[in-house]
C-alpha cells in the first residue's frame, strides 16, 4: 500500500493511537525494548567506547555528506566497473520508471523485495503491481504490512504496533494459516510460503544501507536472511538507495557497520552483513545475471542545499524513534507519512514541505532523548526548534500564539510589567479556580495547576532585607 | 556538549536567578537555595529586574521575542560575576541558547551572551562541580527516602544528574532509591503540554506510574516546571506522591529548619 501524506492530522491521527490499547501495548514493549538493548550494546565495553564509536561513525558520515557530489561520481564509476548498472532518479514517478523499465528489458513477471524505507517512500509495489507485476514483501514484518494492506510503522520493525495476537489473526485470514499462538510455529508458516515465492522470483529489489565509493559496492545489513535470497537468487537485482547513502571508504564503512546494529536492534553485529559487488562473474556458478543501483534524489539534494543537511546522515536505525517519548505513545502512523519519531518530524517537513507537516516539529517535549542515541548525533532538537522558528517566521503559526508571544515578551521585558502580570495572574486565578480558560484549559483538563504564591520570591527578599537591615535575623 | 572553559566561582558573590515559576508559584525553593548557599558560605544577591530567561518564546520559535526578553536579562544582571539558578532548563537557555540568539557581528551583545553563558550554573552543578561540595553536613529531621526524577535539559543539557544524586547520597537519614525510567521526559515540554495535551498526558500517566510503585516517599528533581507536570498528575490522580525540588529537600536538613 502506497502511504497517503496526513502528517497535518498528527493531533487526531495520535489521539486515535492514544486509545488503541493493542498499540499501547505493542509500541511501548517494543520501543523500551530496543531502547534498552541498544544501550547494552553500544556501552558494552564502557561509555567511552561506546561514545567513541558514535563519534567515529558521525564523522565518516560527515565527512561523506561534505564530500557527496564528488563521491556520487566516483561511486557511479567503481560501481559501473564492478557491472553495476547505474540510473539516476529525481523523485518518485522516475525512479518507478527506471523500475518498471528494467523489469520489462528483463522480462519479469514475480519481484520479490526486501525492506526498504525508501521504496515506501517512492510507492514501489503500487508502481510495479500497476505495471502488471506480482510483487512479494519477503521481510517477515513487511510481509504481514503487506497481507494487512497498511505501511510500516517503525524504521527497523514495521509491525512494531502490532501484538502477536493481531498478527496471528492476520496470518490466519489472509494465508489460511491453523491458528497458533506460537510465534516460531508462525514464523515457520510464513518461511514457508515465503520460500516459494523466493524461488519463483525473476527480479530483487532491495534498498541499500551503504554505498562504498572507493570500491563500487553495496552495503546491506539484515537479520533474516530474505535480503539475501532477493538479492543473488533473481536473475535480476535492483538496489533503491537514497543519494545520501554514500560513504567514502571501507573504513568507513566498517565504523558504521558498528553502530547500525547496535543502535537498531541492540546487535553488535546483524546475522547478514553483505558486501555486493555486482553480477556473477564468468567463473562463479550462481548469482544474479543483471544488478543496478538506482540512486534517488527526491528531495534530497534540496535538503542538501539547506542549514538540515546533517539530517541526510542519518543511517535509518530507528533508535530516536525507540528513545522518544512522544513515539512510544504514539507509534508512527500518526505522524503521517514515511518516518515516525524525531527522525520523522524532521525529515518529513523538509521532504514533502513544512506546510505539508506543520504539526510535527512540535511533536517533541524537546527532552533530547533522541539526540543522545542517535548513532551519528544528529542535532534533531536543535532542527525541530529551527523548524518552529521557520514557522513563526513565516507567520505559519498565526493561531494566537504569536499575538501571545508579543504580548508575553512585553511583560517579560520590564520588571514593572512582569510585577504587574504576576498579579493579574493571582487574581485571575482567584476568580477561575482550578480550571484555566482555552487554551490553558488542556493543561487542567488533566492535571492540577498548582496555586500562585500570595507573595512572589521577590517581596520576600524585599521583607528579607528589610528585616536585616533591622537587625532581625 | 562542549561548553566554553569556565572559569572557578569559588570565593565569588552570587547573583540568584530564581526563574520566573519559582518567584510566581514556589518561592519558598528560591528561599531554599538562598539558604544552602549561605550555609555553605555563598554571598548571594537578588538582582531585582530579573523576569524571564525567554525560553517559552524560543522554543515555540519566537526568536525575536526570546531576544528582547535576553537582552533584559543582560541588564539585570549586568553586574553578576557569578549566576546560579534553580533549574536545569534555564540554564540550558542561558548557557547554550544564548549564545547562539546572538551573531558575533552583533558586538556587544554577542559578547554579553557569551559572558552569561560562562557564568551561569544550575543550583546542584554550582555546588557539587563549582564549589567541589558534595557533603553539605546536614542531616534530615528524620528518615525519608528520595529517589531522582533526572529533568531532561539538566540532564541531557548540562550532562547533569551525578551533582543531585551526590548531594542526597550525603544527606544524612537520606535514603536513596532508584525511580524506574528516572531519564524519561515527564511530558511537560513547555508549550507542548499545551500544544499536544494528550501526547503530553501519556506521558505523564507513565511518570505518574513510575512514581506510584517507586519504593521512595518522595521524588525529587532539579526544575520546578516538571515538578509541577508531575505534581499536577499525582494530585489529578489522588496519589499521595509527591515531587520535591532539590533544594527544599536539601533545605529540610538545615539546622534551624529541624522541629
Amino acid at each position: 500500500m502506497t502511504v497517503e501524506l496526513k502528517s497535518n492530522d498528527f493531533v487526531a491521527l495520535a489521539d486515535i493511537a492514544l486509545r488503541n490499547p493493542d498499540l499501547q501495548r505493542a509500541v511501548g514493549a517494543g520501543t523500551r525494548g530496543g531502547y534498552h538493548k541498544r544501550a547494552q550494546a553500544m556501552y558494552a565495553h564502557s561509555a567511552e567506547h561506546g561514545e567513541f564509536l558514535r563519534q567515529q561513525a558521525a564523522e565518516a558520515k560527515r565527512r561523506a555528506l561534505r564530500k557527496l557530489p564528488d563521491l556520487l561520481e566516483l561511486a557511479e564509476r567503481n560501481l559501473q566497473a564492478n557491472g553495476w548498472g547505474v540510473a539516476w532518479a529525481e523523485d518518485a514517478a522516475q525512479a518507478n520508471q527506471q523500475l518498471v523499465a528494467i523489469a520489462r528489458r528483463h522480462g519479469v513477471e514475480t519481484v520479490t523485495k526486501s525492506k526498504s524505507m525508501l521504496s515506501e517512500e517512492l510507492g514501489v509495489n503500487h508502481a510495479l503491481e500497476a505495471a502488471g507485476l506480482h510483487v512479494i514483501e519477503t521481510d517477515l514484518g513487511e510481509y504481514i504490512i503487506q497481507l494487512n494492506k497498511e505501511t510500516p510503522s517503525h524504521i527497523v520493525a514495521p509491525v512494531m504496533h502490532k501484538t502477536k495476537a493481531e498478527i496471528r489473526d492476520i496470518f490466519v485470514r489472509e494465508l489460511g494459516m491453523p491458528p497458533t499462538d506460537d510465534a516460531e510455529a508462525m514464523v515457520a508458516f510464513a518461511r514457508k510460503m515465503l520460500r516459494q515465492d523466493f524461488l519463483s522470483a525473476d527480479m530483487g529489489v532491495s534498498g541499500g544501507n551503504f554505498i562504498i565509493a572507493e570500491t563500487g559496492s553495496l552495503g546491506l545489513v539484515m537479520n533474516e536472511g530474505n535480503g539475501r535470497l532477493c538479492t543473488t537468487s533473481p536473475r535480476v537485482h535492483v538496489a533503491l538507495v537514497g543519494i545520501e547513502k554514500l560513504v567514502e571508504t571501507v573504513e568507513d564503512y566498517t565504523a558504521l557497520t558498528q553502530v547500525l546494529p547496535r543502535s537498531a536492534t541492540g546487535q553488535s553485529l546483524t546475522v547478514y552483513t553483505n558486501i555486493l559487488n555486482g553480477p556473477a562473474r564468468d567463473e562463479e556458478a550462481d548469482g544474479p545475471e543483471h544488478c543496478y543501483v538506482i540512486f534517488v534524489d527526491n528531495g534530497r539534494s534540496q535538503v542538501y542545499a539547506t542549514d538540515y543537511a546533517e539530517a541526510l546522515a542519518c543511517i535509518r536505525c530507528g533508535a530516536c524513534q525507540n528513545a522518544c517519548p512522544v513515539y512510544r505513545s504514539t507509534g508512527g502512523h500518526a505522524y503521517g507519512w514515511v518516518y515516525g519519531g524525531p527522525i520523522g518530524a524532521v525529515l518529513t517537513p523538509l521532504l514533502v514541505g513544512l506546510e505539508n507537516a506543520k504539526p510535527l516539529p512540535h511533536a517533541s517535549s524537546l527532552c533530547g532523548s533522541c539526540k543522545q542515541v542517535c548513532p551519528v548525533d544528529i542535532d534533531l532538537p536543535r532542527m525541530l526548534l529551527d523548524l518552529r522558528h521557520e514557522q513563526a517566521q513565516a507567520g505559519a503559526a498565526a493561531d494566537g500564539w504569536a499575538l501571545g508571544m508579543k504580548f508575553w515578551a512585553i511583560g517579560m521585558t520590564s520588571p514593572r510589567r512582569y510585577a504587574l502580570g504576576g498579579r493579574a495572574a493571582r487574581a485571575g486565578q482567584a476568580l477561575l479556580g482550578d480550571y484555566l480558560p482555552a487554551p490553558l484549559g488542556n493543561w487542567t483538563d488533566y492535571r492540577d495547576f498548582p496555586k500562585f504564591a500570595p507573595k512572589p520570591f521577590r517581596q520576600l527578599w524585599q521583607e528579607r532585607a528589610a528585616a536585616k537591615r533591622r537587625g532581625q535575623p | 556538549m562542549a561548553l566554553p572553559e569556565r572559569e572557578s566561582p569559588i570565593g565569588k558573590p552570587v547573583s540568584l536567578f530564581v526563574t520566573c515559576i519559582v518567584d510566581m508559584i514556589y518561592p519558598g525553593t528560591g528561599m531554599s537555595v538562598v539558604d544552602i548557599l549561605e550555609h555553605v558560605g555563598v554571598t548571594v544577591d537578588f538582582p531585582p529586574a530579573q523576569t524571564c530567561c525567554g525560553q517559552p518564546a524560543f522554543n515555540s520559535g519566537y526568536r525575536a521575542e526570546a531576544r528582547a526578553v535576553a537582552q533584559h536579562f543582560f541588564r539585570a544582571f549586568q553586574d553578576a560575576a557569578v549566576i546560579v539558578t534553580p533549574s536545569g532548563s534555564c540554564a540550558t537557555m542561558l548557557r547554550h541558547e544564548y549564545p547562539a540568539l546572538f551573531r558575533p557581528e552583533e558586538g556587544a551583545l554577542y559578547k554579553e551572551a557569551q559572558r552569561i553563558a560562562a557564568i551561569t550554573w544550575e543550583f546542584s552543578e554550582f555546588l557539587v562541580e563549582g564549589l567541589g561540595i558534595v557533603n553539605l553536613e546536614l542531616q534530615l529531621p528524620q528518615r525519608e527516602s528520595f529517589a531522582l526524577h533526572d529533568a531532561c535539559h539538566g540532564l541531557r543539557g548540562l550532562g547533569l544528574g551525578g551533582a543531585a544524586r551526590a548531594l542526597l547520597t550525603q544527606l544524612g537519614n537520606a535514603d536513596l532509591q532508584e525511580l524506574n525510567e528516572c531519564e524519561v521526559c515527564c511530558g511537560f515540554g513547555g508549550l507542548f503540554s499545551i500544544k499536544m495535551a494528550e501526547i503530553s498526558n501519556a506521558m505523564l500517566q507513565n511518570k505518574v506510574l513510575n512514581i506510584e510503585t517507586c519504593p521512595a516517599d518522595t521524588i525529587v528533581t532539579g526544575d520546578v516546571s516538571c515538578l509541577t507536570q508531575m505534581n499536577g498528575g499525582l494530585s489529578r490522580q489522588k496519589s499521595a506522591k509527591r515531587v520535591k525540588h532539590l533544594a527544599d529537600v536539601l533545605a529540610q536538613g538545615l539546622p534551624r529548619r529541624a522541629p
